[in-house]
């Protein structure tokens, strides 16, 4: 199959008497090697007398594969634009059919793309109108589920028992591995930098104060919600966004079947419960990091760290702790499973839906921390 | 290269040699003992009901999934004995429909067609386009090039994948269910184009279909795979089989059930 056994492809144009003109082809005319372009053509053709015809002569022409077709459309192109009219009949036969196919009137007419990109104007135009647009069905999905919890809450569930079950599975055992280790090393950080600090007024006993409090009141359940954002946001999305893309969506909506109740509110149920819950056992891991920072590094007793870290955490702490994540949890499945239905019908989308979700859950989490902070200092709590 | 003048069969080369092949998922063994070969020029067309691993067996020959036992010889090159070089050869020969298109999502239809030549010729950019408008064109796509594979219609995907697999010229094309999904009109349309690739380019054609007007239609030679007797049960010219078999079960898969032979 190597090129190198193919003979050189020419082309010549000949004006034996006024009335045709003859282009003579020789050689192997195959398209992985390089054929002659539109201009060397139109420049050979403008070297000969004007005729009205061009006749084909095929005497020398080896081997031919969509080269030869390729530039013979070329030529053909050209004299209709020169009005010669072409006479394909000297053409071995197979050439002139796949000629025939690709003919420019074969094809749908009136198929253009417009090529030029829109004016900055139109672009802005066209953000700020998606952002809108974006907004009204953020809203417009919070509603659905809000409708479909309220569906649920008066009996009727529309989703199917064992889906929650395994959801509730994805969502709860099989993030504590993860869980465990990032709530682990983020005490294990708190606890080092306060450390530093704490270690110049000799107070080292506080460690336990600092890592307990943030761990229990904020930071326990923002690191589960980023996690679980990364880890089940995405899923969710990416799950929706490929059964979208089979149709199997529509197929749900035709059945009467809705999506919401079907798809979102299994999720969204199975991370209210599961986030919280994560939440407790991050506050602990957390607890336990700092603890092995403490013993380990500030030669503080494990007793003596249980009991401040306990007299030092409320209850009410412990609340908004789980508060914060209960919210965390409604947003990450929220935004997961909107970014997976807004999804379109090709695998880039699938892609895009994912990293979208991930990116509103994480956005949403850190504004609903500042919110819920907010709230708290102002109710003095 | 161009055998328009078509010689009889017995004086074509060999282009694919099956040999000994049997496909299995695990333990379970659905076909064995199928030995057929392919001459270049052929529309060759592997038929059988639903399920009977009709696609598998292209996958098998094209080198998606190794076969469990047997051989799929390529002139006198084993594909599946072969180095991973050799079989990389041999792949660029093929050109293969995939039965939904496989059109590469992110990319438009002339880049989808300018991907293999870019990847193996080194042929510059603006040659490239214009292979890939020509290819299209063929199809009957002209003017499609900057169209993304979601803007375009079930039929104009499956043709649109034809010119992706016409891209190097290849000596073999496979289509999997090529007229799954298309209309009467546009599938006889696709049937033509078979026919003329076959005829004028004498590109080896491997169809994989249960669709009996195609079948009848282009099908120079075929082979009949049978779930239950768990092997091939014909072979050879599918007008012939359906003249001369003795197989109740052939001659009904061909008569759409009926088992009438006569054709109306």
């Amino acid at each position: 199959m190597s090129s190198s056994t193919y003979k050189e492809a020419t082309f010549s144009f000949i004006s034996p008497s006024t009335d045709a003109l003859v282009l003579r082809l020789s050689g192997d005319w195959m398209a992985n090697g390089r054929l002659p372009d539109a201009e060397e053509i139109r420049q050979a053709l403008s070297q000969q007398i004007p005729a009205p015809r061009i006749i084909f002569d095929v005497v020398g022409l080896g081997a031919w594969d969509s080269g030869l077709l390729i530039f013979l459309a070329k030529v053909f192109d050209i004299c209709r634009g020169n009005g010669i009219s072409v006479d394909s009949s000297g053409l071995p036969p197979g050439v002139c059919r796949l000629l025939e196919l690709a003919s420019p009137e074969k094809q749908r007419s009136g198929v253009t793309r417009e090529k030029s990109p829109p004016s900055f104007l139109v672009r802005v135009a066209d953000a700020t109108l998606d952002f809108g647009r974006g907004f009204k069905d953020m809203l417009a999905f919070v509603g659905d589920a809000t409708l479909s919890v309220l569906r649920m809450l008066r009996g009727k569930p529309g989703f199917r028992r064992s889906d929650l079950i395994l959801i509730l599975q994805e969502t709860g055992a099989q993030a504590l591995p993860i869980v465990s280790l990032i709530s682990l090393l983020v005490g294990m950080i708190l606890a080092f930098v306060a450390a530093i600090q704490l270690r110049m007024f000799g107070v080292q006993i506080y460690v336990a104060d600092v890592v307990g409090i943030a761990m229990v009141r904020v930071m326990g359940a923002i690191m589960t919600g980023i996690i679980m954002a990364g880890r089940t946001g995405a899923a969710f999305a990416a799950q929706l966004g490929m059964m979208q893309v089979n149709e199997e969506i529509d197929a749900l909506e035709v059945l009467g079947v809705s999506p919401v109740d079907f798809l979102v509110l299994p999720r969204l149920l199975a991370l209210m419960l599961m986030m919280p819950l994560l939440c407790i056992y991050s506050d602990l891991m957390g607890v336990v990091g700092g603890l092995i920072v403490g013993v380990g590094m500030l030669d503080l007793g494990v007793i003596e760290y249980y009991h401040e870290t306990v007299n030092a955490v409320s209850l009410t702490y412990f609340w908004i702790g789980l508060f914060h994540s209960f919210v965390f949890g409604v947003l990450v499945a929220l935004a997961g499973c909107l970014r997976g239905l807004q999804c379109e019908r090709n695998a880039s989308a699938v892609g895009f839906a994912a990293t979208s979700a991930v990116v509103t859950g994480i956005v949403s989490i850190v504004v609903a921390t500042a919110i819920i902070t907010l709230l708290c200092q102002v109710l003095g709590i | 290269m161009n055998a328009s003048e078509k010689l009889p069969e017995s004086e074509r080369e060999t282009v694919i040699e099956v040999h000994d092949l049997e496909i299995s998922y695990g333990t379970f063994v659905l076909m064995r003992d199928l030995n057929f070969h392919i001459r270049r020029g052929d529309i060759f067309i592997i038929m059988g009901g639903s399920g009977c691993g009709k696609s598998t067996l292209m996958k098998q020959m094209v080198g998606l999934k190794k076969p469990a036992r047997g051989q799929v010889l390529y002139g006198d090159v084993s594909f599946w004995d072969a180095g991973t070089e050799v079989r990389e050869q041999l792949k660029r020969r093929f050109g293969i429909l995939f039965q939904s298109g496989a059109l590469w999502s992110s990319l438009t239809l002339a880049e989808n067609i300018a991907l293999p030549l870019e990847q193996y010729t080194d042929l510059p950019p603006a040659q490239i386009r214009e292979v890939a408008s020509f290819k299209l064109a063929l199809v009957g796509l002209g003017g499609f090039e900057d169209f993304y594979p979601s803007e375009l219609s079930g039929g104009m995907k499956k043709r649109a994948g034809l010119a992706r697999a016409m891209a190097l010229d290849p000596d073999i094309l496979f289509f999997d269910e090529p007229s799954a999904g298309l209309d009467p009109i546009s599938a006889r349309l696709l049937d033509d184009l078979i026919i003329e690739l076959s005829e004028s380019l004498s590109t080896t054609v491997i169809v994989v279909t249960h669709d009996l007007a195609s079948i009848f239609a282009i099908g120079t030679n075929s082979v009949f795979l049978d779930p239950e007797a768990k092997t091939m049960t014909a072979a050879g010219d599918p007008k012939r089989i359906l003249t001369e078999s003795a197989d109740p079960k052939v001659v009904s898969f061909l008569t759409r059930g009926t088992g009438r032979r006569t054709k109306e």
